[in-house]
């Protein structure tokens, strides 16, 4: 993929850059607004890492709404220090797809940035999710695992749901949270591994291969055995 | 330490005004009331003068009128005879000797009445004329008409007005002593009215350079009068009373921050400075870093808290108040908690109504009560219960309450437990950084409410009430169905 990072701290760029093309993307980096959304009008790229704070003049909330009036519509992650509520709905209004506050794990990043590239390429509506052997039917609400039905609970559902949209991808407990829970803050407990661990129970304990796999230190991933 | 207060120091605005009066508020008010004064002063002594004195010169003219039209009908009708008739008459009949009577011939030569000859005042075309007049050796003033006969013969008529001119005089020196007195009276009202407001914006002021220079715990003084200026004291307390706390809060926090993230820092830094040594092994290395980065985690985690609780407090987010139906809000929580607590073997047990719906903040209500289940299921041993009740309160709002059978909070503990960064006996062992209920009393502040901690014999029974007073709507089910999960089930 082809990412844009625009951030004017020299270690954090680098963190980020290193980062990013050790996972087997190509990344352009700028350190200020104009060169970001010059280079951002003027050449594709996949999603863009917008810092909000910016030298040059453009600031990274004028940079996205600049980019959005042009009916560009690559997906934006900001990564910035302004971490209050209102903050992170402003960058989201302006046309941002996701926020993540600094300080950051760079997991977090990769994980959240290959999640808007997938939802950058427009599904379209999809009635069926397949990950291996394992099926989902979004109109029926029906979930198989080789051709065998499993019953699962609603909030279970949209769990298996999330996790077979992002399949092959890192996803964090922070991002099952937003994203099935609609929560944005921290619960101080496991919850979240609890819930996964009783997916587990149903879509992984009585079957040869495991779909669900921990990923250390980051969060989970759905995948089929290569 | 608060700096020593300089002696006068809040005294500088007297400096002022002896140098530029008219700045001086007190004295322009001052100068209003007189001003004020002097002119309603004024219109009492118009009206007096215009009532009295114009009154008597009124009546004067009006009889002078009345006597003259008398006596030229009488001439009129019975001649010259009958017109001498009259003044005889009449002067013999004027007990007040005030009447004036003068008929001349066409060669100014006395007919009849009163006066030895026609004044040399009276011109002849003029009706109206006051003069002074001689009569029976005494001064005195008269006001007469003097107009034509047939036959070239023409008659004056008059009054004495001497006493009337005597009650003139005195009415206008009492008018004067009058308005002198007013003018001191104003004067003084001025200053009284000037040193009222000296004495009370000088404590304001003086309070205010109190707080400027530190002393924070200087309040306005009440009169008890409750006026005004009472009110404007109350005010002013009741601000620097929110001041003051908002104060204490800050110091506190900055306290905690320096005593309770010391200690994470300290164990990061240690465990970093302990793998850099030479000779550790690698994985020995990863562990070090790992752990001093899940450290950091832990910081950068109680900062968030404590910049969210502070946005909070800010009120900021008031906004974003809209109705909120709780029910739903709260079954979602207990499904993401009763999966924890049933790995736990503890019970999640919630009593909701069918609807209830309050004015508040979505996320935030999820996340305080998310901290108090948070804290119910941390602290309860394994089997133990844990129930979360959601009603209406009776004086309005909503009452949630979460209730555990774990160690509880000590009595003399309960009122400082909301504390940012306090931690209990009991709490010290568990993970935690000491924020949790911070944060739930900050949004229960925000929503106009209040948290309370009671005992829950054994445990704890934690209140959230949101809103009371405000507008709530409450459907309770025929028979409330309680939402019970059972490990197991």
């Amino acid at each position: 993929m082809r990412i844009l990072v625009v951030e004017d701290d020299k270690e954090v760029a680098g963190f980020v850059v290193k980062g990013l093309r050790e996972a087997g993307h190509v990344v352009e980096h700028v350190a200020n607004g104009r060169d970001g959304l010059f280079l951002a009008a003027t050449e594709t790229f996949d999603a863009i890492v917008l810092d909000r704070m910016l030298p040059g003049g453009v600031d990274g909330l004028r940079l996205l709404e600049t980019l959005r009036a042009q009916h560009n519509q690559t997906p934006v992650l900001f990564l910035s220090a302004m971490a209050n509520v209102d903050d992170r709905v402003r960058g989201l209004q302006a046309g941002g797809d996701d926020y993540l506050t600094k300080p950051f794990a760079f997991a977090e990043l990769l994980a959240r940035v290959e999640a808007l590239t997938r939802r950058g390429k427009g599904d379209g509506p999809q009635t069926k999710l397949m990950v291996g052997d394992l099926e989902m039917d979004l109109l029926s609400r029906g979930v198989r695992r080789a051709a065998q039905k499993i019953d699962l609970q609603p909030r279970e559902f949209r769990l298996l749901e999330y996790l077979m949209r992002h399949a092959g991808q890192v996803v964090t407990r922070t991002m099952l949270l937003e994203g099935v829970w609609d929560y944005h803050f921290d619960p101080q407990t496991n919850v979240i591994d609890v819930h996964v661990s009783r997916l587990r129970q149903k879509i992984d304990k009585p079957f040869p291969s495991a779909l669900i796999h921990t990923v250390r230190n980051a969060g989970y991933m759905l995948r089929a055995e290569s | 330490m608060m700096p020593k207060l300089p002696v006068g120091h809040w005294t500088g605005w007297r400096r002022h005004s002896g140098r530029s009066l008219v700045r001086s508020a007190g004295v322009r008010f001052g100068l209003m009331y007189a001003a004020l004064f002097a002119t309603s002063a004024l219109a009492l002594a118009v009206f007096l003068w215009w009532s009295t004195a114009g009154l008597l010169q009124r009546q004067t003219d009006a009889a002078i009128n009345a006597d003259s039209q008398g006596l030229s009908e009488r001439y009129a009708d019975g001649g010259l005879q009958a017109l001498n008739d009259s003044l005889e008459q009449r002067q013999m009949d004027n007990i007040d000797d005030d009447a004036i009577y003068l008929l001349v011939q066409p060669d100014m030569a006395k007919v009849s009445g009163n006066l030895d000859h026609w004044p040399s005042q009276v011109v002849l075309n003029q009706e109206w004329s006051d003069l002074p007049i001689l009569r029976a050796g005494v001064r005195g003033m008269a006001r007469v008409h003097q107009f034509a006969l047939a036959g070239g013969y023409r008659l004056l008529v008059g009054r004495d007005v001497q006493v009337r001119a005597q009650m003139g005089r005195l009415l206008t020196s009492a008018l004067l002593w009058g308005a002198a007195l007013a003018a001191v009276l104003g004067i003084v009202g001025s200053m009284a009215v000037r040193s009222l407001f000296r004495r009370t914006l000088a404590d304001v002021s003086a309070t205010a350079a109190a707080i400027s220079a530190g002393n924070l715990a200087r309040r306005v003084r009440l009169t008890g009068r409750g006026d005004e200026f009472d009110r404007l004291a109350e005010t002013i307390n009741d601000m620097l009373d929110r001041i003051g706390r908002l104060m204490d809060g800050v110091r506190q926090v900055s306290n905690a921050i320096a005593h309770d993230l010391r200690t994470p820092i300290t164990r990061a830094r240690m465990r970093l400075e302990d793998a850099s040594r030479p000779g550790a092994s690698e994985p020995a290395l990863r562990a070090a870093i790992e752990r001093a980065t899940s450290d950091l985690d832990g910081i950068v985690g109680v900062f968030q808290a404590l910049l969210r609780i502070a946005e909070i407090e800010a009120g900021a987010r008031r906004s974003a108040f809209a109705p909120v139906d709780l029910v739903p809000l709260l079954q979602d929580l207990i499904e993401l908690y009763s999966a924890a607590a049933e790995e736990c073997g503890q019970v999640l047990q919630a009593e909701l109504p069918q609807r209830l719906v309050c004015d508040g903040d979505r996320d935030m209500i999820q996340q305080a009560v998310a901290n108090l289940l948070d804290n119910a299921l941390k602290f309860s041993p394994a089997g133990a219960q844990v129930r979360l009740t959601a009603s209406a309160a009776t004086d309005g709002g909503v009452c949630i309450v979460v209730a555990d059978h774990g160690p509880g909070i000590p009595e003399a503990d309960r009122a400082r437990a909301a504390d940012r960064f306090f931690r209990g006996e009991a709490a010290r062992s568990t993970p935690g950084s000491g924020l949790g209920l911070a944060l739930v009393q900050a949004v229960a502040t925000l929503h106009g409410g209040a948290l309370r901690l009671d005992g829950n014999a054994p445990g704890l029974r934690a209140t959230l009430l949101l809103a009371p007073g405000g507008a709530v709507m409450a459907i309770n089910s025929p028979k409330p169905q309680p939402v019970v999960t059972k490990p197991g089930a």
